[in-house]
């Protein structure tokens, strides 16, 4: 359990909730995160992450609720030098070379880290003599990276920090990121990529529609929702008997094809082999992040692809 | 944190908008030599002209260097590196002691350069002659240092270095700051008196006349847009920063 405040007592978003012009962003939102976990929001476009983000790092009042960082609001820890955000957009500042940016930005912080460090952590150092106008996307998001890093925040908010980004720059990063989080930070990450949320993340909370949908390791998250398919070739057997074996949700058949969502594939499994042993070519499969994802959004009314398109 | 760093930064990001700082500092250089050349031994309103036209232009080209940080801010905005800065300890009274400090800085150089042209056409004072008359023109300059503020955290980016230009325009029209005044009584003198830059052309006249600064008439103009001018910036600012 969590304690309310006091620098051990990490970030703790109570009832949390944002309209923009009614329409609402965030509902009701509980969330207590500990120091050193590395969390992912995930989430589609829409669910209320980005502004969840803004709300923990003081840009955004929220309607309703309470954040805590390490026990004071957003805005004092930000004054503390506890934060570092990393937001979707921010066209670094012009008239300036990269390596000045980031040093400007370390003099605000009042223990930052060596600039140079910063620079070669985030990969920056390569194009750091470079004006800050004359950026690609993946250099203009590495400098972000590095601005929100150097002065060594205990807390790291970043909001979606590889959209945009190709897939050999997504894999630096987190390459950087990992070097990071294993120094003990807190880090937030929001995402729509669901590979990020399950190989980067302690923990993954899953937003829809403003609301938290589940909360877990990407293994509980997994087990959450239907959690095994067994399938095999069965040419006897009517569906509605393999239904009926103990662990089945649901049994289909596509001719000699038949398919089991399991809540529970062990002992499914067990029951199968035991009343129709002329089963062959079984295979069990565990269900994706994906799968898991699709239907645990899908309890909420809309289905994610409804929600992705509202939110365009 | 550092202030003065954040300090040094400014003064660079302006000196490298070469374009926008050069105008500033060649602009008034031209008009002077161009306009009072011919008018070496001439007078205006009872002053000579040179020093009349020297002054005028030191008070033109260091209006377009203090409304500068506004452009910057509005350009900060627009990239959306103001809510990466609002995620820092940078402070905004920081932030906007560095920016006026800046603009002032950077609005010397003009004065001086202003001032070896006065020289070069016969404008001799003494030491504290023209100390004080920079002195009075760095007062008179606050109002628009904060005109600059105002427009960049309310106007649009693309909208902002006309909105600017356009109003330095304006006050230098009604000021007499271009050679000539629109009126020399009337409501429309009136109108002109109640300007900042009409007394910060007199400067120049005023420090000759024999000390004592300007008339209170001025003081009270200048500290009135300013008292005014201040708390709308205030609001602004804060528009700014409740922007989601």
């Amino acid at each position: 359990m969590i304690p309310d405040s006091g620098p051990e007592g990490g970030i703790v978003l109570k009832h949390l909730s944002k309209s923009y012009g009614g329409v609402p962003a965030v509902r009701s939102l509980d969330l207590a995160i500990a120091p050193g976990e590395t969390v992912a929001l995930l989430g589609p476009n829409g669910a209320g992450k980005t502004t969840t983000i803004d709300m923990m790092l003081g840009l955004t009042r929220p309607d309703q609720g309470t954040v805590s960082v390490f026990g004071v609001p957003p805005a004092e820890a930000v004054q503390a030098g506890w934060i570092g955000g990393m937001l979707q957009t921010g066209a670094p500042l012009d008239h300036l070379r990269v390596r000045e940016l980031i040093a400007l930005t370390a003099s605000y912080y009042p223990a930052p880290l060596e600039v140079d460090d910063v620079l070669r952590l985030t990969g920056a150092d390569a194009f750091a003599g470079q004006w800050t106008t004359k950026l690609s996307g993946g250099q203009a998001q590495r400098v972000r990276f590095a601005a929100a890093l150097v002065g060594d925040p205990d807390l790291l908010l970043l909001d979606e920090p590889t959209a945009g980004i190709d897939v050999e720059g997504r894999r630096d990063f987190w390459q950087s990121m990992r070097e990071i989080a294993g120094q003990g930070k807190t880090v937030v990450f929001a995402t729509h990529y669901l590979e990020e949320a399950d190989a980067y993340a302690d923990r993954i909370v899953l937003i829809a529609r403003g609301q938290l949908v589940a909360d877990g390791s990407a293994t509980e998250i997994k087990a959450r929702a239907a959690s095994r398919t067994i399938r095999g070739t069965l040419p006897e057997g009517d569906a509605a008997a393999l239904r009926a074996l103990p662990g089945v949700l649901a049994a289909d058949r596509h001719g000699d094809a038949v398919i089991l969502s399991c809540s529970d594939a062990d002992a499914a499994l067990r029951a199968l082999l035991a009343a129709f042993p002329a089963i062959r070519d079984i295979e069990v499969r565990g269900g994706s992040l994906e799968e898991a994802f699709m239907e645990l959004t899908a309890d909420l009314g809309d289905t994610p692809a409804d929600v992705l398109e509202a939110a365009r | 944190m550092n202030s003065a760093i954040h300090f040094r930064y400014e003064v660079l990001r302006t000196l490298r908008n070469r374009v926008f700082y050069g105008v500033t500092l060649a602009l008034p250089l031209v008009l002077f030599f161009g306009v009072a050349s011919g008018q070496r031994h001439g007078t205006f309103n009872g002053t000579s002209f040179p020093l009349y036209f020297m002054t005028a232009m030191a008070v033109y080209g260091s209006m377009f260097a203090v409304v500068g940080p506004g452009a910057r801010i509005a350009r900060d905005i627009a990239g959306g590196w103001t809510r990466q800065l609002r995620i820092t300890p940078l402070r905004a009274r920081t932030d906007l002691t560095a920016k006026v400090a800046s603009a002032y800085l950077l609005a010397l150089p003009t004065l001086v350069l202003l001032y070896l042209a006065g020289a070069s056409l016969g404008v001799r004072l003494t030491a504290s002659q023209w100390l004080e008359m920079t002195g009075l023109i760095l007062v008179g300059l606050i109002p628009f240092v904060v005109i600059g503020f105002v427009l960049g955290y309310l106007m649009p980016v693309d909208a902002l270095t006309p909105a600017l230009g356009g109003i330095v325009v304006l006050f230098s029209l009604f000021g007499g700051v271009y050679g000539f005044e629109l009126a020399k009584s009337g409501p429309l003198f009136d109108v002109m008196k109640a300007l900042p830059s009409y007394w910060l052309v007199q400067a120049g006249k005023t420090v000759v006349a024999g000390g004592g600064g300007w008339p209170a008439e001025a003081w009270i103009v200048i500290a009135a847009w300013s008292v005014i001018l201040v708390p709308v910036a205030a609001v602004a600012y804060r528009r700014n920063s409740a922007r989601v």
